[in-house]
Parts: C-alpha cells; sequence; structure tokens
C-alpha cells in the first residue's frame, strides 16, 4: 500500500471532520423532535443497546437530546464566529491603515476587552443584554475578535510596507480602495484559517456561560444546559448523563482543531515539504 | 519616566474597564426596583417609600452621574453594598479573593512550572515520542471544557472514591478555628488540580513552537557542530531563549486562570472569587458585579506590568537598550 504523506493525512483527516460535524448538525436538527419526547416508563436507565448514552430524569433519549445540543451549538458557533471574524477583519485593518490614532484607539479597545477575564466579560454582558440566546450571541461575538484581530493588524501592517501597496497610496488610491482591492485578498487565507479556530473556542464558551446559567434558557436543547442539568444528578450516580455527552462536545472541538490545523497547515508555503 | 508612563496607562486602562463595566450593567434591561425590592414589596409601599428606594438606586439619573459618582466612593474605598451578601462589597470581595487567592497562584504556578518543562520536552525534537505524547495530551486538554473535568474528576475521585470532600473550602460543622491546613488543602486540591491541568496546554504548544524554533536554528546547528552535549544545548541555547515568551505566557495566563476559576469553582461550590462573580451575575447584586471586575481588571493589567518590570530583570539586552537612550 503507498504511505501518504503528511499533507495527504491532514486533508483526508479534515475531510472526515468536515462530514462528521456536518452529519451532527444535520442529525441534531433531524431529531429534535423526538429529543424532546418525554417517557416516564424508560426514565433513569443507565446506558444500554437501545439507549447508549442512558435516558435522563423524564426519560428522554440522551444520545438524540446530546446530538440536538450540540448541533445547535454548532449552529451558534457559526454564527458568533462570522461576526468574530469580521470584526477581527475590519478592527485589524483598520487600524493597520487608518493611522496613528485609530490604531491607538483599536489597541487599546483590544487591551480593555483582554484586561477582563473571557468568563467575566461573558457574564457582565449577558447580564447587559437579558440572559438567554440573544446575550450568549452578543457575548461571544463580541469577546473573541481580539487575538485575531491583532494578526490581521500585524500582516496588515507588513503589507502597508510592501511596494505595490504604496505605489497605489501615491497614484492616489484612498486607504479604503486599498484596503479593499489590494489587502484583502492576502488576508483572506489568515482570516479563514483565524474563523475555523475560532469555532472551538465559540463552542466551549457558549456552553460554559450556558452551563453557569447566563446562557440558554434551559427549555433550549443546548449542550451546557444538559451538562449543567447532570450536575444535580452527580451524587446520585448518574454518571452517563454528564460523562457522555461532555465527550461527544470535547471530540467536536477536537475536530474543529483538526480542521483549523490542516488548512492552516495546507496554505503555508513554509511547511510544504512536510 | 518610562514606569510612570506605564503605570497612567494602567491607570486609565482600569478606569476604561470599570466605565465600560459600569455602561454594561447600566444597559441591563433589568428595572432596579423591582429585581432589588420585590414587585410584591412594591405594591404595598408608599409613594413617598418608594421615591426614596428611587433616589437611593439612583432612577432618572443620568448614567455618566451615577458612574462618577460610583466612581469617586470606589476611589475612597467605598464600593458600595453587596445586596446578596448585605455587607460591604469590599469586605466580600477580600474574604473571597483570600479563598481564591492561593488556590489561583498554587494552580498558576504549577501550570506554568510543567507547561514550561512539557514544552521544552516535546521541542527537542519534532514528532519525538515526548512529542507526540505531550502534543496529544495538550490538544486534548486545549479542547475539554475546565467545568466537564472538573465535573468528571468530581465523580471520580470525590463520589466514586470518597478521596476528596464533594465540595467547599472548609469542612462542614466545623468552627473557623478548629480548621487545619490540611483541611484546606484537601478541599483545595481538585480545584486547583482541574485549574492546573487545563492552564498547561496553552503554555506547553507555545514553548513547543518557540523550542522547535530554537532547535532547527543555525546557531544550535553550529552548537552541535562544536560538539556541546544534547543537555547544555537545552540548557544554554533552549531556555535562554525561552525566557523572555515564557514570562509573557505565563503573566497573560493570569486571566484565563481566573476565567476558569469561575467555572472551577461553581462546580465545586468553592467560595471564591469566581463563584460570587456567577452569584452576582444571577442575583443581579450590581454593585459586587462591578467590584469583582474591577479588582480582578486591576490583577490582569499589574500581571501585565510586572510582566514587563521581569523583562528587564532578565534579558540584559532591554537593559542595555535603555540606558544608551
Amino acid at each position: 500500500m503507498k504511505r501518504w504523506n503528511q499533507r495527504q493525512i491532514m486533508l483526508a483527516a479534515a475531510a472526515f471532520a468536515m462530514v462528521f460535524l456536518l452529519g451532527i448538525t444535520l442529525v441534531g436538527v433531524l431529531v429534535k423532535e423526538q429529543a424532546l419526547v418525554t417517557d416516564f416508563s424508560r426514565k433513569n436507565l443507565a446506558p444500554c443497546r437501545r439507549y447508549p448514552f442512558g435516558t435522563d430524569w423524564m426519560g428522554r433519549d440522551m444520545f438524540l437530546r446530546t446530538l440536538t445540543g450540540l448541533s445547535f451549538s454548532i449552529r451558534i458557533g457559526l454564527l458568533t464566529a462570522s461576526v468574530s471574524a469580521a470584526t477581527a477583519l475590519v478592527m485589524g485593518v483598520a487600524s493597520a491603515v487608518c493611522g496613528r490614532y485609530v490604531d491607538g484607539l483599536i489597541s487599546g479597545l483590544i487591551d480593555l476587552v483582554m484586561g477582563v477575564p473571557h468568563m467575566l466579560l461573558l457574564v457582565l454582558i449577558s447580564f447587559a443584554a437579558g440572559k438567554g440566546f440573544r446575550g450568549v450571541v452578543i457575548g461571544i461575538s463580541l469577546t473573541h475578535w481580539t487575538s485575531l484581530a491583532r494578526v490581521l493588524r500585524a500582516e496588515a501592517l507588513q503589507l502597508k510596507e510592501s511596494q505595490y501597496v504604496k505605489i497605489a497610496g501615491k497614484l492616489g488610491k484612498s486607504p479604503f480602495d486599498i484596503a479593499v482591492k489590494h489587502m484583502s485578498p492576502h488576508l483572506l487565507p489568515q482570516l479563514m484559517v483565524g474563523a475555523v479556530l475560532l469555532f472551538p473556542h465559540a463552542i466551549l464558551h457558549e456552553a460554559s456561560i450556558t452551563f453557569l446559567g447566563f446562557g440558554l434558557s434551559p427549555e433550549q436543547p443546548a449542550i451546557g444546559v444538559i451538562l449543567s442539568e447532570s450536575m444535580q444528578y452527580l451524587a446520585m450516580g448518574k454518571w452517563w448523563l454528564a460523562v457522555f455527552p461532555g465527550v461527544l462536545l470535547v471530540m467536536v472541538v477536537r475536530l474543529f482543531y483538526t480542521i483549523g490545523e490542516a488548512m492552516s497547515g495546507l496554505t503555508d508555503p513554509g511547511q510544504a515539504h512536510r | 519616566m518610562r514606569w510612570v508612563k506605564k503605570c497612567v496607562r494602567m491607570a486609565v486602562l482600569v478606569f476604561l474597564v470599570s466605565a465600560a463595566a459600569f455602561l454594561l450593567v447600566s444597559m441591563s434591561p433589568l428595572d432596579p426596583l423591582t429585581t432589588n425590592v420585590g414587585q410584591t414589596a412594591l405594591g404595598s409601599m408608599s409613594q413617598e417609600q418608594i421615591e426614596q428606594l428611587q433616589a437611593y438606586w439612583g432612577v432618572g439619573v443620568p448614567p455618566v452621574k451615577r458612574f462618577l459618582s460610583w466612581a469617586g466612593d470606589f476611589l475612597r474605598g467605598d464600593m458600595g453594598i453587596s445586596l446578596l451578601y448585605r455587607q460591604p462589597v469590599a469586605k466580600v470581595i477580600w474574604t473571597k479573593l483570600a479563598n481564591s487567592l492561593w488556590l489561583l497562584s498554587a494552580a498558576w504556578l504549577l501550570s506554568g512550572l510543567f507547561g514550561f518543562l512539557l514544552g521544552i520536552l516535546a521541542g527537542i525534537r519534532r514528532e519525538s515520542a515526548a512529542d507526540r505524547l505531550i502534543t496529544s495530551y495538550a490538544l486534548l486538554t486545549a479542547s475539554t471544557p475546565s467545568f466537564w473535568l472538573a465535573m468528571v474528576f468530581l465523580m471520580l475521585f470525590a463520589i466514586g472514591l470518597g478521596w476528596f470532600p464533594i465540595g467547599l473550602s472548609v469542612p462542614i460543622g466545623v468552627e473557623a478555628s478548629g480548621v487545619t491546613t490540611a483541611d484546606r488543602i484537601r478541599h483545595a486540591f481538585l480545584p486547583g488540580l482541574t485549574l492546573a491541568l487545563t492552564g498547561i496546554s496553552h503554555i506547553a504548544l507555545h514553548t513547543r513552537e518557540k523550542m522547535l524554533e530554537v532547535m532547527e536554528s543555525e546557531y544550535v546547528m553550529f552548537a552541535r557542530a562544536r560538539g556541546e552535549s544534547p543537555g547544555r544545548i537545552v540548557l544554554h541555547h533552549g531556555i535562554r531563549n525561552l525566557i523572555l515568551p515564557g514570562i509573557t505566557l505565563q503573566f497573560a495566563s493570569i486571566s484565563e486562570i481566573f476565567g476558569g476559576s469561575v467555572l472551577v469553582e461553581q462546580v465545586f461550590s468553592y467560595p471564591g472569587l469566581g463563584q460570587a462573580a456567577v452569584t452576582a451575575g444571577l442575583g443581579s447584586d450590581v454593585p459586587l458585579l462591578l467590584g469583582i471586575t474591577v479588582i480582578t481588571a486591576v490583577i490582569v493589567f499589574a500581571g501585565n506590568l510586572a510582566a514587563d518590570l521581569l523583562y528587564e530583570a532578565v534579558d540584559p539586552r532591554i537593559r542595555r537598550g535603555r540606558r544608551q537612550t
């Protein structure tokens, strides 16, 4: 059998991860109705062949509930990661292109957001926005753009020194034109990788803030809700309520990292030989 | 002169953080009277009483004015009264911080030390057995939510095996004077372990990256050609170049440890600052929430400042550069 090289392995892993995640997202949407069915004749069942993740105290199938929750989390992640990535692009490019004052302002803003621990800031924002879906989405979108913005700013600063950007400036192009026409194409790969790597953070923080009780409301089938409910049943030995959903969550997050790493590895010419 | 500038910058940032936090909490759709006094209690009050309460909560006063009066009091050390604990906010924060501080600093130091060592070990040679092992561990913990890990530890070691208490920072039903250090350590062990284990991954991965860079550099190749032993190379060329980024990582992780403590303390019902923040947020205890935010921001910024200070102490190049200018 032919041995695959690193790049092919990466590509295959990323493809597998994508199919898997897409599958979870779709299946989660499809089984949503079934996941909410309560049946007290089968409550508190330990994992068995029929219910691989067991059932909870209302007789809901934990496997289906977990899938639905993860699917919901992935979709929230998609929304928040895109908003954060877009914010990061605007902020990063603006701070590199629009002169010293804007740069100072945006750098200050980044320091400010990073000065408060993520979780605390999320608590504050969801408090301000009223707890629930809206608070989570606003909170995660507003807190996750900073590090990517820094990366993009550094990249844009480098581009700014390149000959063709300087020439475009001398030819009388406005900073906005330069940013859109000459810089964004170079920033796009960085942005894509950054956006994909934002995903796992967004999902983890969404689960965490929901777990604390600030995020999604208990009726919503979210992974954070499942885990925070299972807290109450830990002492009674219902370990499956917490263990399996958590393991699946870790897997989903890990797979997002795999995709991100594969993308950055495959687009980075410095690693082409590996 | 430079230090004055840095301190001023830090003060400005703290001021801005508190202003932003104040803006956020005053944007909350919750009405201070209904949340703090209760709908039923309000209904039974006379108009006069309600007006008094409105004056107390500053209803109708513009946010900027309210912020300035709050900030002025804060600077004088009066952070207001916590609504949930019915005690001055400053007092609540100090008790909680005292509980959290040594848990957090232990986790912080351990994760920094082990992260650094594991990162070096992994970075000596790409794709070595140690590298594979450490990298997979770090990647796995990076994808694990700390609160879930805390729950698993709680299930395994506290409920299942009974090695550690299930929660709190001191045994139940024992007077404060009767609590021994051993009791405290037993209670803080699992939360600390969770924080340290999840904190390692970030530091280890970055240190590894840096170490690989060093080991693949030309000066290390030259050192090898001169016949220096691997141990000497790591000690003299590796660690020296890793100390600066290591300091940055270590002090930047203060913020992460604080963030993690919010979750982990909640799982272990450990009465620290993180748990107080959650309680304050859920119970709409605005003065306490603001106080915690500002104090945390001060600690995080002070950490950044300390990192800057240490750079100069560690790196002769930075010191020399200063003297010349």
